[in-house]
């Protein structure tokens, strides 16, 4: 068989050797510290975002601040007459006890952003380890807590939020329904809808021949789901808790226009919405502006789920 | 039609210089440099180079349709004397219909999966005008055309129910379907088993003959375009460093870069204890990278001050060849990167085997059917032996490495480690039962835990496996990245910054921290560009020779086996059909399958044997064939005793296993000649 000369096989007179040893390092041009850098400039500078984050900054601050940065007291000052309209003093005018709504608005943000961002968390944490354990087990453990997750979905959220807090209630007076309550309400509620999404991103990622190699060191199941798959499903797992937050907010004001939550005189938005929505017609300022206290705090969030979840995606 | 039979002198296609750049985070990377070349009607034309070159790049910006932040910077680009970067809108669709045509690497992802095959197909005649009966009977005719024996079956299936090399055929007929002047084909046949590339890459040749089209034919392998073109250029950095005639490049390369990679691929029956492979050092300038003298001039061993200065020019080295190299004389005798000293392995056949498998079998079960994955495997080796395993995808070989890594648990057969039997279950398994069996993934990123630094990977293995904590296993992971050449500051690192080959590096650091009795190559190289390929060949071949230890290497490149492997191993459905020394078994005689096997695989050096064309795909392991599993495909069929009667794994020579009714004798007879060619078996 010939063989052209070129190519320095067995049996061609050796060639010198020039370089030997250790390769360099690939270029450094994408660094992963560099990529995180670029991904949250990326984010930060987008617009959506911007407008998102001011927004619900200016909540979290009237939150924090609550009486004592609102120009009257929202509870105890009382100005008659009773449902005024706007007036430059009192730019979203007086409700029924003749309150200001300006700053019963503004206190308002607190009793929505204490549930919120906890019932979140806690149902994002519940959710992903079931996500976790739904999907890294398969066979019947899926199977089981699947069939629980589609019946737990299957049940309205408002219908379900009832159940459970009449349940949480019984035997004292009336309704009496406490943050904590809700917290777990709203965090029971999300549970199962996180550990759907979570679940298909493990699918995803335990075949992938990485929990092959832990295994073969003889790592045991715990540790192949949360210290080497779950690192790798956090990018759906934020997605989700920033859009599970809008939702929260608006479960926090349903419930408490239904009734279940803090009660009056407290300035909480969808309290006030339901203390006083019988009288739209003749002070609409008294409703219209809570609502729309909501729909920005919510339009906020979801403005910001939006930019996270463009730039995580791509 | 076009304007093709008007100016029958215009070139199906020219590029002029053509610069494209593709837009990343702000700036404009240059990624295709200035390439011009020409392809004549119904030539066909190669472009070869390693991937991150810009071969896809060119291909896109041909048809139109870069990615949408990438442009063609300068230059212009003509199929069949028509501009095609001036076209836009109806004129751009229809030159897209009309002009050219592009079959991709993956047939899988070509196709619309909830569309019907005949639908998909009938559409392009329909959007040149046929209606729906012309449509469907140009479709028939068209799967006729690719050999597709019952095409109005076809025509009713979706594309999953289709084997990969018949959606690669459908893609094809609907690529030649409008008699497009060119035809791109990039990487067509990169997915597919050695046996259907063969066949498939024996439809385009026929095909394009038939239809006088020109073909430009992306490939990172050398061998298929040394089948394929009659003409090659060699793409590096986005440059033509090397253009001419197929042949002439092969045997004279006059491009430092063409040398490399030429050195770099095992070829003619290397093996290891013969020579080391060649590589190329270092990396491909990133993209956008500042390239003001010769693209290659950070990689190659005959670079002078003059490469860094001055952009060499295109040299006339030849009849129709040029290269892009001040030093194109010289271009041969460049340097080894690698030195050429064998490692020579000793094989200890004195104790007990290192690992013997006793009909090691694997069934799954699957909705009520049986499938039967592996078949009663038996096999033994020696410590510091390398089992080279081969057989198309289906075969079992990877069914075979995870059931012995206790990964996928056996049905039945037994394996054992230097006499200790093994539970079939891993949970079960020792922790020094588990060191001693270690695997190399085929894909590194699949591998490797994205989110982890090497140094955690490597300590938490050593933790694990070899019961090494603290300081002491900080020295021993230091020790393992020196093993696999990775320089120190890899270690924390996580696999996103490293290259491929880097990442490998990692991964084969991994399987040698608990000191492993035996390592499983599955396909560890198939992900890799030949250049690093042969890199970590060499790694592996030295790591063997310092530590002993065994391989199980399973590889669809037979050179690559060859070069590794003591002994061979030849898988089909799950059985064993040839066992024996890496020597013996390539040459006749040797079984049908493995003759079959070797004749498929396109080579550097040209056509050295007449090729079997393996009719069909490989059967479903849920249904083999009776009797010899081959028989549906053999090219030395005998008759009624293969259809009725399984044969017996027999030692036909010393230490050379084989199951076929033939005997060896006549086998060695048999194969002095080209088998007859065997009547196609319907679809």
């Amino acid at each position: 068989m010939t063989r052209p000369t070129a190519i320095g096989g067995p049996g061609l007179p050796q060639l010198p050797v020039v370089v030997e040893g250790t390769p360099p390092l690939a270029p450094a041009l994408d660094h992963p510290s560099r990529i995180r850098r670029e991904t949250i400039k990326q984010i930060v500078r987008s617009p959506t975002f911007i407008v998102g984050a001011v927004v619900t900054l200016f909540w979290v601050v009237c939150a924090i601040g609550g009486a004592h940065i609102t120009p009257y007291d929202p509870i105890n000052d009382s100005f008659t007459p009773s449902y005024s309209p706007p007036t430059w003093a009192h730019p979203f005018g007086m409700d029924r006890v003749g309150r200001d709504v300006f700053s019963r608005v503004l206190a308002g943000a607190r009793s929505v952003l204490e549930v919120a961002p906890a019932a979140t968390l806690l149902g994002v944490v519940m959710g992903s380890a079931l996500g976790l354990v739904m999907g890294f087990f398969r066979g019947w453990v899926d199977n089981v807590f699947g069939r629980l997750v589609d019946a737990v979905l299957a049940v309205p959220f408002i219908v379900l939020a009832i159940l459970v807090l009449t349940a949480l209630s019984a035997g004292s007076e009336g309704i009496n329904v406490t943050s904590w309550q809700l917290i777990i309400v709203i965090g029971i509620a999300f549970t199962p809808i996180v550990a759907r999404t979570v679940r298909s991103a493990v699918l995803a990622e335990r075949d992938l021949d990485y929990v092959a190699a832990a295994r073969l060191r003889d790592e045991r199941a715990p540790y192949i789901m949360f210290v080497e798959i779950l690192p790798n499903v956090m990018g759906p797992i934020i997605v989700e808790t920033t859009v599970r937050l809008g939702y929260a907010v608006f479960a926090v004001a349903t419930l408490a226009f239904v009734g279940y939550g803090p009660q009056p005189p407290s300035p909480d938005w969808g309290s006030q919405i339901a203390d006083q929505y019988a009288d739209v017609t003749l002070a609409w300022w008294a409703v219209v502006f809570p609502a729309l206290a909501i729909a920005s705090l919510v339009v906020a969030i979801n403005l910001i789920a939006d930019t996270v979840q463009q730039v995580l995606d791509t | 039609m076009t304007a093709l039979a008007a100016e029958p002198a215009t070139a199906a296609l020219s590029l002029r210089d053509v610069e494209i750049a593709y837009r990343v985070r702000g700036r404009d990377r240059e990624v295709v440099r200035g390439v011009s070349l020409e392809i004549g009607r119904q030539e066909s034309y190669g472009l070869v180079g390693e991937s991150g070159c810009g071969k896809s790049t060119v291909a896109l910006a041909i048809v139109n349709y870069l990615p949408r932040n990438g442009r063609v910077t300068a230059g212009g680009i003509e199929v069949a004397g028509r501009d095609v970067l001036k076209l836009k809108g109806d004129a751009l669709r229809r030159y897209r219909r009309d002009d050219v045509s592009m079959v991709y690497q993956n047939p899988g992802t070509a196709m619309n999966p909830s569309l019907r095959v005949g639908r998909q197909l009938a559409e392009v005649f329909r959007l040149r005008g046929a209606d729906r009966t012309e449509a469907h009977t140009r479709s028939v005719a068209a799967l006729r055309e690719v050999h597709i024996a019952d095409p109005e079956s076809v025509l009713r299936r979706y594309p999953h129910q289709l084997s990969g090399g018949m959606q690669q055929r459908v893609v094809i007929a609907m690529a030649l379907a409008t008699n497009p002047s060119l035809l791109i084909l990039d990487e067509p046949t990169t997915g597919l088993d050695a046996t259907v590339e063969a066949e498939v890459l024996e439809l385009i040749r026929e095909l394009q003959a038939r239809h006088s089209t020109a073909v430009l034919f992306i490939s990172h392998n050398l061998g298929v375009i040394r089948r394929m073109c009659r003409r090659v250029g060699v793409l590096y950095a986005g440059e033509l460093v090397e253009e001419g005639p197929t042949a002439e490049i092969l045997a004279n390369p006059r491009h430092p870069y063409t040398v490399g990679l030429l050195r770099c691929i095992p070829r003619g029956g290397l093996r290891k204890d013969r020579g080391k492979l060649d590589t190329i050092p270092g990396f491909l300038p990133p993209i956008g990278a500042p390239l003001p003298g010769c693209v290659y001039v950070h990689r190659c061993g005959l670079a002078q001050e003059v490469c860094h200065a001055e952009k060499p020019t295109d040299h006339q080295v030849g009849a129709d060849h040029q290269s892009r190299c001040h030093f194109h004389d010289k271009a041969q005798s460049l340097p080894r990167a690698t030195s050429n000293t064998p490692v020579q392995i000793p094989i200890d056949k004195g104790g007990v085997p290192l690992l013997e498998l006793d009909h090691l079998a694997k069934t799954f079960r699957q909705e009520g059917h049986e499938i039967k994955a592996l078949g009663g495997v038996s096999a033994i080796l020696w410590p510091g032996e390398t089992l080279g395993l081969v057989g198309e995808s289906g075969s079992g070989k990877t069914t075979l490495a995870r059931t012995l890594l206790g990964i996928v648990e056996s049905t039945e057969g037994s394996v054992q480690v230097d006499g200790r039997t093994l539970p079939p279950k891993l949970g079960d398994r020792s922790r020094q039962d588990i060191a001693s069996l270690q695997i190399v993934f085929q894909n590194p990123d699949s591998a490797l835990n994205r989110r982890h630094t090497v140094r955690r990977m490597l300590k938490r293995t050593l933790a694990k496996l070899a019961k090494v904590t603290g300081n002491a296993a900080d020295d021993r992971a230091q020790g393992l990245v020196d093993d696999v050449r990775l320089p120190e500051r890899a270690l924390s690192a996580r696999p996103m910054s490293l290259s491929g080959g880097q990442k490998q590096r990692v991964a084969i650091a991994r399987a040698f921290a608990g000191e492993p009795r035996l390592v499983v190559c599955d396909e560890p190289t198939s992900a890799l560009d030949v250049s690093v390929q042969a890199a970590i060949l060499n790694l592996l071949v030295d790591l063997q020779g310092s530590k002993r230890t065994s391989y199980v290497f399973i590889s669809h490149d037979l050179g690559v086996v060859r070069y590794l492997s003591d002994r061979i191993a030849v898988l089909y459905l799950g059985r064993l059909m040839e066992l024996g020394p890496a020597e013996t078994v390539f040459d006749a005689p040797h079984h049908p399958y493995t003759e079959a096997l070797l004749s498929a695989v396109p080579t550097v050096d040209g056509e050295e044997r007449a090729r079997i064309v393996l009719g069909g795909e490989i059967p479903s392991a849920a249904n083999p064939p009776t009797g010899c599993v081959f028989h549906t495909r053999c090219p030395r069929f005998l008759g009624d005793i293969c259809v009725n009667e399984e044969p017996p794994l027999v030692e036909v020579e010393h230490e050379h296993a084989m199951r076929c009714h033939i005997p060896i004798d006549e086998l060695r007879h048999l194969q002095a000649t080209p088998p007859p060619p065997r009547s196609r078996d319907a679809v």
